[in-house]
């Protein structure tokens, strides 16, 4: 994207990601990720599955993530996902992967649509226990699901044993902020 | 050491903890709890009673507790209604007495002991019924400050709870013997098990007995099975845990009091904490709950259950009394009187097995002595401080019979016990089971996990069973020692006697339901746990009918109280719930917005100026500024859809009422969305951004709604369109730019041409603006001005309203809140949420052209009713006032000149009104019958609330720029 002169506000308000510590936790708000849906058109989705393995991005089943080279994806739904890649090189990130899918699939602009935090501590499922009726303990590495935090449509994203991320609406991401802090005070 | 502390129990005297009580200082130890550091300091009146205001101290030992209720901290942490029996004592703690005015021991409204004749059960129904409206205002308040349960300080509770939310294959509800056994079981099995108990130490009744497990203390022995639980990964411990209820589908709801035994809780920690357990299976080990036998006076502090007459001298160190007499039917009693006497306190047993009974009490404040048969008919008086009474126990089957599980009654025990099969899922085990013994609760907890677990397909290791007694019940059951004048207690929560109830009965309220509600039997904090059963034996003995015909009232939950605090958890105050906040918020927040929630939205409402006092000032200087020059508005809450696919237009011609499939690409269009009924569902516009691509606005309100409403069309009703949906409304910051200088200021930050040429009446194009950056824009106007929205990634929302606030400095620019935006769109007759309520079809808001019959979309075919088409249906009209300086008020009515401001004369109400500083007067919409025909017609409109009345002129809904040339300019 060419040189503007607009500065970016990351999600909580600030013109730099937060972070903050409590206890053995590390919360994180993500602003160097962009992301896109992809969702199949009808008929396409053979064509969709070989292009999507040619450009080394992984369509995984649902309630699954798949961690590529370049890009992570997220099952959404039937034949639909959310591709994650490194904004830096993926600000405009709607005709990059329009350039790899054509009209196979409809390619939607989604990462302003939404904040991520990332967690991270030893035994993150005491905190989620507070959070949501997801069964976090459950959950593998890789397992990424939807469920509701602070009244919100969230995902849930478990990274590797000690990292989760929690994506929401971008809009709500001050009081879904308050609320991770809150739980994790009550736990750390 | 305490005047009444014995040798023994689990409390831990090298700790000295002091407390008050009613201002007075004491001295306890940690173990203990308000009722037994009370007791073992000597204090036995702790409460005076609901009605009768007579003197009560505690009669159990545990949650079951109806008496000693007190009041505890103070400020905002003050809780009414706590029972002493369940406080766990900390340093610093202060209680209060309640319902006793001057003082507990001199209480004034004790004069109602007095008249008790006058307050027999169904007195307040009788005596109150006239005048009917003296109720509220005279007579209630009187009753509530004479008859109360504690009081609220009305301050703010300073603390938090949480909620949250637990997941296990084996929930084990009480971890007495059944329970630890039970757990033990499963645990060792590998289940994920939950083990809850409200005490704050595990082991149950074993802690309160002397009976040995294993040749070792059943308390000892408790504490080797906790400890191996505790080294099991898959075993969650949950101490002060009670569960309250059990919900459908294998969800219990549980309360743990994570702070309560702290003075304040840690920085950050909740006070409380409500669970939501999700569990494959239960195992209620809830014990059981001894019951009294009533008699004359069997109230007074002192006497109390045998059981808990036990407990205190096992676990709690106390001797109530140092004489003491036991009255007993069953063979639990005589334990009390072998355990006392083995501390050495001089123990009279009174066997009502043999004819013994107790039949009289004395003592002012607390018991002094009892008068009493004996089997040969003598009568003795005994002096004696305490009295231990034990009528047989109940098995504690309160959660078992949350989803209407009917237990049935056991002769042996003379009790009921829940039934397999009660509640889906749960399975009583030990005393809770009818399994009355130490060795009954440890073989059934065991066997109950066990099939529990086999359920699941989990086998089950064979566990050694402790050796434990197995002594039988030996119960002769006896509920009331006939022959009384005086009131014998019942239920001493409600103060309900054995009159009461024969009172209910003379005036033919049999019925256990029928029973509970004349005499109160059972209600309130403890929820009869001990007086239910007793009750309804005295019923059933004067119906003549059995135990089980009589039948039980329904266990609901919770099973214990429950705080609002922790039903709230942590959605109090601001936190009541998430907000939304718009891209420009903090800009905003710098010019001193005032702000309105919209949904969970904080919109600007208005942006006050430096002397602008009141909002109508700010209002009217936006709408007019705008309409002179230029105004931006934050418009990203409206919803935004993504619809993209081969066949979003043919999807687009269905669910919308007029036409998308023949839109040019870079063209938008406003649509009208119906419901299957033919009623307006939303309206907004959409945007052909590609040949298979399309964006669709919604109305803020409807943004979810809508959205949920396409899916469904899409995966239900037509799963074979090519379509695919998303949302994008938080993707965009999109602003509305109005005014004759809107072009003006756009095309400084637009790095594209702006003309009419460029881009006409309702175009849109992908742009890129400040120097590259990509955005949208579509020229469209809500306010009927020369207008577009532009959007831009959302996090550059901030940077973009600022780039446009400096590039309009030169138009002097201003930016609107919602109500300006109300105000033009009124002025400019544009149908929103007044408008689009949920009754109105496109016909009654003067857009029915808009529903094409040329194709079939939804609500088309039912819009084409008879009775929505009628001649002189409501129409959307303008309406202003006929004097100017009369203000119009939402929501009146139209009525003829002359007509009568009723029903029958009604011919519609006013929808919107502004006050329209551009017309200098208040304006509206509204939907008159047969409107669109009316236009010049003079009318009232009628606001009956208010007592107000205006003179109205019906014209037409533009009021400002009727032939729309402003906005194609």
């Amino acid at each position: 994207m060419a040189e503007h002169r607009l500065k970016a506000l990351a999600p909580l308000g600030a013109h730099t990601a937060r972070v903050v510590r409590i206890g053995p936790l590390e919360i994180r708000e993500v602003v160097d990720v962009a992301m896109a849906s992809l969702a199949a058109r009808l008929g396409r989705e053979a064509e969709v599955a070989t292009l999507a393995n040619k450009a080394g991005i992984a369509l995984p089943a649902a309630g699954k993530s798949a961690v590529g080279a370049v890009y992570t994806t997220l099952w959404l739904g039937p034949e639909q996902w959310m591709i994650e890649a490194p904004f830096a090189s993926h600000e405009d990130f709607r005709p990059i992967l329009l350039e790899l899918f054509h009209d196979t699939a409809s390619i939607t602009e989604q990462t302003d649509a939404w904040v991520r935090f990332d967690l991270e501590a030893a035994d993150l499922p005491l905190m989620f226990e507070r959070l949501c009726a997801l069964d976090t303990r459950k959950m593998a590495v890789g397992d990424a699901t939807r469920t509701v935090i602070e009244h919100l449509g969230s995902y849930v994203v478990k990274r590797s044993n000690t990292v989760y991320s929690v994506i929401a609406p971008r809009s709500a991401a001050a009081s879904l902020f308050h609320a991770l802090e809150t739980a994790a005070r009550s736990v750390y | 050491m305490t005047q009444n502390r014995i040798a023994g129990g689990q409390i831990d005297r090298t700790k000295t903890l002091r407390f008050t009580f009613d201002g007075v200082p004491y001295q306890g130890h940690p173990g203990d709890t308000l009722a037994s550091a009370l007791l073992a300091n000597g204090v036995r009146l702790m409460g005076r009673s609901f009605k009768y205001h007579r003197p009560r101290g505690p009669i159990a030992a545990g949650s079951e507790e109806p008496n000693a209720l007190v009041q505890l901290r103070t400020g905002g942490r003050q809780e009414p209604n706590t029972r002493a029996t369940v406080v766990e004592l900390y340093d610093g703690l202060v209680a209060t007495s309640q319902n006793a005015w001057p003082s507990l021991k001199f209480d004034a409204l004790s004069i109602n002991d007095r008249l008790s004749p006058f307050f027999a059960a169904g007195f307040y129904y009788k005596t109150f019924m006239w005048p009917a409206k003296f109720w509220e205002k005279v007579y209630e308040p009187i009753i509530r400050r004479a008859a109360g349960l504690g009081s609220l300080t009305r301050e703010d509770d300073p603390d938090g709870y949480d909620k949250g939310f637990l997941h296990c294959d084996l929930l084990v509800i009480g971890a007495g013997p059944a329970g630890l056994m039970a757990a033990l079981q499963a645990g060792r099995a590998g289940a994920q098990v939950i083990l809850a108990d409200e005490d704050f130490r595990f082991g149950g009744r074993l802690n309160a007995e002397t009976i040995a497990v294993d040749n070792m203390a059943g308390a000892d022995w408790a504490a080797g099975v906790i400890a191996e639980l505790n080294s099991l990964p898959n075993v969650r411990l949950m101490l002060r845990t009670t569960v309250i209820g059990a919900f459908d589908h294998g969800i219990y709801g549980a309360v743990e009091r994570v702070s309560d035994h702290l003075m304040v809780p840690e920085a950050g920690k909740p006070r409380q904490t409500l669970w939501r357990i999700y569990t494959r299976r239960t195992v209620l080990a809830a014990g059981a709950i001894e019951r009294p036998i009533a008699f004359e006076n069997n109230d007074r502090p002192g006497i109390m259950l045998a059981g808990a007459l036990r407990a205190y001298a096992n676990r709690w160190g106390v001797a109530v009394g140092s004489r003491v007499a036991v009255f007993t039917n069953n063979e639990d009693g005589c334990r009390t009187a072998t355990d006392l006497r083995a501390k050495g306190l001089d123990v009279t047993l009174i066997d009502a097995r043999k004819g013994e009974m107790v039949l009289d009490s004395k003592g002012r404040l607390g018991l002094q002595s009892i008068r009493y048969r004996n089997a040969d008919g003598q009568i003795h008086n005994l002096s004696v401080s305490a009295l231990g009474v034990s009528g047989g126990w109940n098995p504690n089957l309160s959660i078992a019979s949350n989803h209407r599980g009917r237990p049935v009654w056991d002769e042996d025990i003379a009790a009921f016990i829940p039934t397999d099969g009660d509640l889906a899922g749960l399975r009583a085990a030990g005393a809770a089971m009818g399994a009355m013994s130490t060795h009954g609760a440890l073989t059934t907890g065991a066997a109950q996990a066990a099939a529990a677990l086999a359920d699941l397909g989990m086998s089950a290791p064979t566990l050694d069973l402790p050796q434990a007694e197995d002594a039988p019940v030996s119960i002769t059951p006896l509920w009331y020692v006939p022959g009384g004048k005086g009131r014998a207690w019942i239920d001493p929560q409600n103060d309900v006697t054995v009159k009461d109830v024969k009172l209910a009965h003379q005036e033919n309220f049999r019925s256990v339901e029928h029973l509970k509600r004349y005499t109160t039997l059972g209600m309130a904090t403890d929820q009869g746990k001990t007086g239910n059963v007793l009750g309804l034996a005295v019923m059933a003995e004067l119906t003549g009918q059995s135990i089980p015909q009589t039948g039980t009232t329904i266990y609901r939950p919770p099973y214990t109280p429950v705080s609002m605090g922790v039903m709230a958890g942590r959605a109090s105050g601001m936190d009541f719930r998430p907000k939304r906040l718009t891209p420009s918020h903090k800009w905003a927040v710098e010019q001193g917005a005032v702000f309105v929630e919209v949904g969970m939205w904080l919109r600007a409402q208005w942006l006050p100026r430096k002397g602008e006092t009141e909002w109508r000032q700010s209002v009217d200087r936006e709408v007019l500024a705008t309409r002179k020059s230029v105004g931006i508005c934050d418009v990203t809450t409206l919803g935004k859809i993504d619809i993209q696919g081969t066949d979003a237009g043919k999807f687009l011609d269905r669910v919308y009422a007029n036409t998308f499939s023949s839109l040019a690409v870079g063209k938008v269009r406003y649509g009208m969305m119906l419901r299957e009924d033919g009623i307006v569902m939303d309206d907004g516009t959409t945007a052909r951004m590609g040949e298979n691509e399309y964006v669709m606005t919604t109305t803020t309100a409807n943004a979810v709604p809508v959205f949920r409403h396409l899916e469904y069309c899409r995966q239900v009703l037509w799963p074979d369109m090519d379509v695919q949906l998303i949302s994008t409304t938080e993707a965009w910051a999109q602003f509305s730019v109005a005014g004759p200088n809107a072009r003006n200021l756009l095309a400084k930050v637009v790095d594209q041409d702006m003309s009419d040429a460029a881009l006409p009446y309702m175009g849109c194009r992908e742009i890129t603006v400040c120097g590259g950056l990509r955005a949208r824009i579509f020229r469209i106007s809500f306010s009927g001005e020369l207008a577009y929205e532009i959007a831009v990634p959302t996090r550059y929302g901030d940077a973009m309203i600022r780039e446009m606030m400096a590039a309009g400095a030169e138009f002097d620019a201003v930016v609107y809140g919602t109500e300006a935006l109300g105000v033009m769109r009124v002025e400019k007759g544009h149908v929103a949420g007044n408008e689009l309520n949920g009754q109105s079809s496109a016909l009654n808001m003067g857009l029915g052209k808009m529903v094409s019959k040329k194709k079939d979309s939804i609500g088309m075919v039912l819009s084409q009713r008879e009775g929505m088409n009628r001649e002189g249906g409501y129409r959307i009209v303008g309406v202003k006032p006929v004097n100017p300086a009369d203000s119009l008020t939402a929501g009146s009515h139209f009525l003829a000149n002359g007509a009568e401001a009723v029903a029958a004369n009604d011919g519609g109400w006013l929808t919107s009104v502004v006050y329209s500083p551009h017309m200098g007067h208040s304006i509206a919409l509204g939907y008159l019958r047969g409107g669109d025909k009316r236009m010049g017609e003079r009318l009232r409109v009628v606001n009956l609330l208010a007592g107000k009345e205006v003179a109205v002129e019906i014209v037409s809904a533009h009021f400002v720029d009727p032939d729309g040339e402003r906005l194609r300019g």
